[in-house]
């Protein structure tokens, strides 16, 4: 069909290497930020920006940086709250301390700081593995938390621990705080999640990527053929954190402007981000994004469904999306484990062998 | 198949886009409430109660001054995130848009003041969410009398004072705070703390982490400590764990006093008659024998359009439900008044809470003689008296019922904390004060 390679010679190394090798893939890409830049601030309302497109790209950013960690790297990860808490209070301190450094500026720095936090406890990576190593990250969750939610520093003594997002502008248009501007957070949202999507992708297929994969696939074997496991497990877990600090930071300020770290962070937060790279893909930028929009969207619009479209009541769509997202969960594991992108991968083989299968 | 599919498709992207269509002009008054979750036990009662009072006046009065109340309920579940989603889904709904805010979460409460300060709808967080937004010169969009938790902080410190036998043998007493882990539970300590400071009592804060079925740790330490008193800040489910494990390590129940919303049948009855003389704070009545409650039974009920089970009528939380939709519809009614239309929006419904004056005499009119307090509220106060009684429970009769009159709160404890801290969200939020003359 139409999705298909033949006919695309590749003279030379780069364009074999490219980010998308396939001339169809870049035109998808192309089409795709023509959307998300072009048409969807046009089209849709405040309730679609503010309610449901930032979740889900707050959300893809943090699943993309966990992806990093479990999906490239296979360290099992169950702290991924925390780590967005780090994000959101390191930019909440930089807000109010220094308001002028600029927001992207902000946003970024927290992500640094959170990799360094998450460096830290990645070290426990270089002697356990897997469920063990799960436990470990499961202890930087209560302990960050714990810590931010005693220590009055974080939150700037406020009486019950809350932290407030005041306003920031970037080129003169407010994106934080109570007055901001739903497209200008929208896109400062999305040009965050494209660049780091596409970097992430970069990434992922370069030495760092496969020494990570080589770490995944077998340590052992990986160490044999020289890839040094301190500095691998480490970068990813610096990667990581990277990605989730800056969804953190973007979570808090640009979406919800005010956070308490029990609530906001909890432990539900981290399964949440797993769930979604495993029923996204686990090793798959597009499968942070399918699972994101899998478990923030799909959830929402169950519900818009039930309740304006069949009028039922609110607690019963309450209790029906919980079942029906549920079973759907199951469904997709058992027909297809790998997650929603390696349906995708299916897809489009097949496309490519249309009409004759082998 | 297809056809049906198409209609799916068509209804998940029209739905949130769809504005009302009704002719008539409706006040909507969208309700966040939470009939699932570990809160579900607590907040099913408030929304039954909050939703029958409104239905009510529609079927008996055809509304507040002839117009029709639209109820739109969003379940929250009590958690932040989609308490925000149900926010922006409602805050344009209908005609006039939603009129007012009841987020009956603290977490919810504090992400929605800047943002409903903004959009100009009022959040009336009627005995929750922000203390400090009693000074309306900072606040002017959130309303939460009748009274604050700082308040009732000090009026159980008055309590405990009164059955101690004096302010003066407070000293060297040991009061416990048993507290939800989040901004709701934090709420009375900096209060507390002071009023340790001044009365010389030894305070101590332990918090219970969301939701609160595990306590036992908590309650092994005040087994330890042996606290005179111990008062506690909780909701959901933690309330019946606290009160079950307290009878457990047989703390005396009556040196024992919950926050109001840690005082319903809900969070005493699991315990049976080991509960008996728990204490709570309360600002209105138990039962369901006042006029308005016949009214709901005739209109409502009798008519099978109830929202919970008729037995269940006049329970604590369903009765706060009633008073916040009592105060919330009066509150319209004064709006509709003021600006003589009945085509009012949420702006107009906050002068309408503004100039709110529900004295004793129209409480008699709505059939609710003697339920709760007299009402008045002004520009600089949106905290309104401040006034809190206790309940104690009867396990034998399993009744709730009022022990003492309404105290008047420590204000020289409260007010200036309230200073400092509406203060301190002016200067993050660049608010700067209104003048109220």
């Amino acid at each position: 069909m139409i999705y298909r390679e033949t006919g695309q010679f590749k003279a030379n190394y780069q364009d074999d290497q490219a980010l998308f090798p396939i001339a169809q893939d870049r035109y998808v890409i192309l089409v795709i930020l023509l959307i998300t830049f072009g048409l969807v601030p046009a089209l849709l309302n405040e309730y679609w920006l503010n309610a449901i497109l930032l979740p889900f790209l707050i959300y893809s950013l943090a699943a993309l940086g966990l992806n990093i960690l479990t999906g490239y790297c296979g360290q099992l990860s169950l702290g991924t709250g925390a780590f967005m808490a780090v994000g959101a209070f390191s930019v909440y301190k930089l807000m109010v301390a220094f308001p002028g450094i600029g927001f992207i500026p902000m946003v970024v720095l927290s992500g640094v700081i959170t990799a360094a936090v998450g460096t830290i406890f990645g070290l426990p990576s270089l002697r356990i593995k897997g469920f063990y190593l799960a436990v470990a990250t499961l202890a930087a969750q209560f302990f960050l938390i714990w810590l931010f939610n005693k220590v009055g520093w974080f939150f700037n003594y406020s009486a019950t621990g809350m932290i407030n997002a005041p306003p920031m502008t970037i080129f003169g248009a407010i994106v934080t705080g109570p007055k901001a501007d739903p497209i200008a957070k929208y896109y400062l949202v999305a040009a965050f999640v494209a660049v780091f999507a596409l970097a992430a992708k970069n990434i992922a297929r370069g030495r760092i990527g496969r020494n990570w994969m080589a770490i995944r696939d077998m340590d052992i074997a990986a160490e044999l053929i020289g890839v040094r496991p301190l500095i691998a497990k480490l970068s990813a877990f610096a990667v990581s954190s990277f990605y989730v600090g800056m969804a953190g930071a973007l979570y808090f300020a640009v979406w919800l402007g005010s956070a308490e770290p029990t609530e906001a962070f909890d432990i539900n937060q981290s399964f949440l981000v797993l769930f979604m790279i495993i029923i996204g893909g686990l090793g798959s930028v597009l499968g942070s994004f399918l699972g994101a929009a899998f478990l923030v969207i799909m959830p929402i619009m169950l519900k818009n469904l039930m309740v304006d479209g069949f009028g039922t009541t609110s607690a019963l769509a309450e209790h029906i999306q919980i079942i029906v997202v549920g079973v759907l969960i199951i469904g997709f594991l058992i027909v297809e484990p790998h997650g929603l992108a390696r349906l995708w991968r299916i897809a489009k083989e097949k496309m490519r062998l249309w009409p004759f299968p082998y | 198949m297809r056809k049906l599919s198409r209609t799916i498709l068509a209804a998940l992207l029209a739905a949130p886009l769809m504005s009302g269509i009704a002719s008539a002009y409706e006040l909507v008054m969208p309700t966040l409430d939470y009939r699932t979750g570990p809160y579900a036990p607590n907040g099913i009662p408030f929304a039954n109660g909050y939703g029958d009072y409104l239905n009510m006046l529609n079927e008996r009065d055809g509304g507040i001054n002839g117009a029709r109340i639209s109820l739109v309920p969003c379940e929250t579940g009590y958690n932040t995130k989609k308490g925000v989603e149900c926010y922006e889904k409602l805050k344009g709904e209908g005609q006039s848009g939603a009129l007012v805010f009841q987020p009956l979460s603290t977490g919810i409460t504090y992400q929605l003041i800047p943002k409903a300060s903004v959009d100009e709808i009022p959040i009336f967080s009627m005995g929750y969410g922000r203390t400090s937004a009693a000074n309306g010169k900072i606040f002017p969009w959130v309303f939460n009398f009748p009274a604050t938790y700082w308040s009732q902080a000090t009026v159980f410190v008055q309590y405990i004072a009164e059955k101690e036998g004096g302010m003066d043998n407070l000293k060297g007493k040991k009061i416990a705070l048993v507290y939800h882990n989040s901004a709701y539970g934090k709420e009375p300590i900096r209060t507390l703390e002071k009023a340790a400071e001044k009365y010389g009592f030894e305070f101590m804060a332990m918090p219970v982490d969301h939701p609160g079925q595990e306590q036992k740790a908590t309650w092994l330490q005040i087994r330890r400590e042996k606290p005179d008193w111990v008062m506690m800040w909780g909701w959901g489910v933690m309330n019946q764990v606290a009160i079950k494990e307290a009878a457990s390590i047989r703390y005396p129940m009556d040196r024992f006093i919950g926050v109001w919303w840690s005082g319903s049948e809900n969070d005493v009855l699991p315990a049976g008659a080991a509960a008996d003389g728990y204490l709570s704070g309360a600002f209105h009545q138990p039962g369901d024998n006042f006029g308005a409650h016949d009214d709901i039974k005739k209109y409502v009920y009798d008519k099978g359009m109830g929202l919970g089970d008729r037995d269940r009528i006049g329970e604590v939380l369903y009765n706060r439900g009633l008073v916040a939709a009592m105060w919330t519809s009066e509150a319209i009614r004064k709006a509709m008044e003021i600006h003589g239309t009945n085509e009012i929006r949420g702006v107009h419904v906050r002068d309408g809470f503004e100039a709110l004056e529900v004295d004793e005499a129209r409480l008699k009119e709505l059939g609710l003689e003697g339920f709760t307090i007299p009402v008045s509220i002004t520009c600089e106060n949106h905290e309104g008296p401040g006034q809190v009684a206790l309940q104690q429970w009867d396990a034998k009769a399993k009744k709730w019922s009022l022990v003492s009159g309404f105290y008047e709160p420590l204000r020289d404890i409260t007010a200036p904390l309230i200073a400092e801290d509406s203060a301190q969200f002016a200067a993050e939020n660049n608010v700067t004060e209104r003048s109220c003359n």
